[in-house]
C-alpha cells in the first residue's frame, strides 16, 4: 500500500468509525435504559438518573471536541510538515456540524418540543442564542464544504470558512455560560481554543514581518 | 401549632408500597425484553448502587398525612445515586462515589446565638427525644429537574424549641461540616465554603421543614447528607442544607451560600415558583427523573404543590423580589 492508499482506505475510514463512537455509546446508552438488553459483550454506558442531559452533554461535548481537533489539524500539519493531515480536515468539520444538530434535536427532546419554550429560550437566554447562532453560522461551511463548491466561490471559499474562529469561540462560551460554578473544564476548552487560534496569529504575525523586514532576521 | 391536611390527598390515592417498590418491574413488563435485568445494569456500571432500597435500620412511623399523590418516589438508586452535593464533586455521580471519606458518626452539632439553651450536642441528644416519621416529598432542585423522596426526620420546630429561642431569634442558620479531608470537593473554590443556609424562624417552626436523619427507611447515606440535614419541601433543593453541624438562632437574615456565589441567580427565600424564571432557564416546568429518555417535562407547582400549607407565610411578599 502506498502511502496515499494507506491515508484513502484505513486511516481515514478508521477516523470515520471513531466519530461515530459517541452516537453508537449514546444509542447503547438510551436502548439499556429503555429497558433493551444488549448483548453481554457490548460495553454499555451508564447514563444514569438523568439520560437525557447526559445526552445533551455527550453530543454538545463531542461537537466541541470535533471543532477543537478540526482546528488543530492546520497547526499541526505546519508543525510536522505532514500535507496528508489536511484530508481529515473536511470530514472532522461535518462531523462537528453533525454532532451540533444532534445536541439541538436532544435539546428539543429536553423541551419536551414545547415551541413557545424553545423560541423563548433562543431569544431570551444569551447562552442559548449563542449556542443556536454558532449552530446556523456551521450550515453555511457544511453547505460550501464539496469540491465543487470549493472550486465555484475560489478565494472566497476560504474567507467564508474562516467563520469557524467565531464558531468555535461562540462554542465555547455557550458551554462556560451554562456552568453553575465550577469552572475547571470550560477554563480547559477556553484555553485550548485560545493556543489553537493564538498559534495562528503568531504564525501570520511572524511571516509578515519576515516578509516586511527580511533583513532584520539575519 | 395546627398541622392541616391538604384536601388533595385521598387515602385511595396512595400508592401501594409494593407497587412503588416494584415500578422497575412494571414498567420492564411494559417495555418487554428482559428490562429487569438491563435497568440495574446501567445503574451498576456508574459504580453506585442498586435500584431497589436495602431493608430499613430505623424505627419511624409512615405519617400518610404527607405523600404525593398520583405519583411513586424515585428509586433507590436515583435517590442516592444522582446528587448535588459540591462538597464531594460537582458532578451528579460524585458524592455517591466520593462521600465515603465523611465520618458521620460520631458527630455533634453546636447550638448558639440568640437562644437560652446553647452549646455542643452530640447527634444522640439531638435526635433522641424525638420520635421519627416517614413523609414522602415532593423534591425540586432548582436545575428544573425534581424527585419524589420518602424522607424519615422529625419536625424541625420540634428541636428548635428545646433551645428557647429569644425574642431576637428572627432567622436560625445553618452550616454543614467545613473539613476538606473528609469532604475533598472543599479544597477547590467552587463555592465559599463553609456550605451555610438560613431559614426565617416561621419557615424553620413550620410543621412541614424536616430535619431528616434518613431516606427510605435507613440512616442518611452520605451522599444525602448524613447525618443530618433539612428538608423544606416548597423550597429549592438548595436550601436543604446538609451534613449540619451548627445551628444558630440570629436576628439579622443570614447569608447564604448560593446567593453569596450568584445573588442574581439565587436567592435567600429559593421558594418554587413557576412565575419567576431563572436568569438562565425557565422555572414554568421540571424533568421527573426516572421517566427515561422520551418523558415529558411537567408543570411546577407554586411552592412546589405545597401552597396550601406555606403561602400564608409570605402574605403580601413581592416574590418576584424575594425570589
Amino acid at each position: 500500500m502506498t502511502r496515499d492508499q494507506r491515508y484513502r482506505w484505513l486511516f481515514k475510514p478508521l477516523a470515520f468509525a471513531a466519530c461515530l463512537v459517541p452516537l453508537a455509546w449514546a444509542i447503547a446508552g438510551v436502548l439499556v435504559a429503555s429497558g433493551v438488553s444488549l448483548p453481554a459483550l457490548i460495553p454499555v454506558p451508564a447514563l444514569g438518573a438523568d439520560p437525557v442531559r447526559r445526552v445533551l452533554g455527550i453530543f454538545g461535548k463531542t461537537a466541541l471536541n470535533l471543532l477543537l481537533v478540526t482546528l488543530s489539524i492546520t497547526p499541526l500539519r505546519q508543525l510536522s510538515g505532514n500535507a496528508h493531515l489536511l484530508r481529515f480536515r473536511r470530514m472532522l468539520g461535518l462531523f462537528a456540524f453533525f454532532y451540533a444538530l444532534l445536541h439541538l434535536a436532544v435539546y428539543l427532546l429536553f423541551q419536551s418540543f414545547s415551541w413557545p419554550e424553545i423560541v423563548r429560550d433562543i431569544t431570551r437566554r444569551p447562552y442559548i442564542t449563542i449556542g443556536f447562532t454558532a449552530l446556523l453560522l456551521l450550515v453555511p461551511l457544511a453547505v460550501t464544504s464539496t469540491n465543487g463548491m470549493m472550486r465555484r466561490l475560489k478565494k472566497r471559499w476560504q474567507t467564508l470558512h474562516r467563520l469557524i474562529y467565531p464558531i468555535a469561540i461562540l462554542g465555547v462560551w455557550h458551554y462556560w455560560w451554562q456552568i453553575k460554578r465550577d469552572i475547571r473544564q470550560p477554563l480547559l476548552y477556553a484555553s485550548l481554543l485560545a493556543l489553537l487560534l493564538g498559534w495562528r496569529l503568531w504564525k501570520h504575525w511572524m511571516d509578515r514581518s519576515r516578509r516586511s523586514s527580511p533583513s532584520d532576521l539575519t | 401549632m395546627l398541622i392541616r391536611r391538604p384536601d388533595d390527598i385521598r387515602p385511595s390515592e396512595i400508592t401501594p408500597e409494593s407497587a412503588f417498590l416494584n415500578r422497575r418491574a412494571t414498567l420492564a413488563a411494559l417495555f418487554g425484553a428482559g428490562a429487569a435485568t438491563a435497568l440495574p445494569r446501567a445503574f451498576a456500571a456508574e459504580g453506585a448502587t442498586p435500584a431497589a432500597p436495602p431493608a430499613p435500620n430505623l424505627t419511624y412511623t409512615k405519617n400518610a398525612r404527607y405523600t404525593v399523590p398520583n405519583d411513586t418516589p424515585n428509586s433507590w438508586a436515583e435517590v442516592t445515586g444522582y446528587n448535588n452535593f459540591y462538597e464531594f464533586g460537582t458532578d451528579k455521580t460524585d458524592p455517591a462515589r466520593n462521600a465515603g471519606t465523611l465520618r458521620a458518626k460520631p458527630w455533634s452539632v453546636e447550638i448558639a446565638g440568640e437562644a437560652e439553651v446553647r452549646g455542643k450536642f452530640t447527634f444522640e441528644d439531638i435526635v433522641k427525644p424525638h420520635a421519627l416519621e416517614e413523609r414522602i416529598y415532593r423534591f425540586r432542585c432548582v436545575e428544573a429537574w425534581s424527585m419524589v423522596i420518602p424522607w424519615v426526620g422529625f419536625p424541625l420546630g420540634d428541636l428548635l424549641k428545646r433551645f428557647k429561642p429569644t425574642s431576637k431569634a428572627k432567622y436560625v442558620e445553618f452550616t454543614t461540616l467545613l473539613d476538606p479531608r473528609q469532604m475533598p470537593g472543599q479544597s477547590l473554590p467552587v463555592l465559599d465554603w463553609p456550605y451555610v443556609e438560613g431559614l426565617r424562624i416561621d419557615e424553620a417552626m413550620h410543621p412541614l421543614t424536616l430535619l431528616v436523619t434518613g431516606v427510605y427507611g435507613r440512616e442518611l447515606p452520605n451522599q444525602n447528607g448524613a447525618p443530618l440535614r433539612l428538608m423544606a419541601p416548597w423550597k429549592y433543593g438548595f436550601k436543604n442544607v446538609k451534613s449540619i453541624v451548627k445551628i444558630r438562632f440570629t436576628e439579622q437574615q443570614p447569608r447564604n451560600s448560593w446567593n453569596v456565589a450568584a445573588p442574581n441567580e439565587y436567592g435567600f427565600y429559593a421558594n418554587v415558583n413557576p412565575q419567576v424564571d431563572h436568569p438562565r432557564w425557565s422555572q414554568a416546568s421540571e424533568r421527573r427523573i426516572g421517566g427515561g429518555f422520551f418523558a415529558r417535562r411537567q408543570p411546577t407547582l407554586t411552592f412546589n404543590g405545597y401552597a396550601e400549607q406555606v403561602a400564608g407565610l409570605y402574605t403580601g411578599m413581592d416574590l418576584k423580589r424575594y425570589f
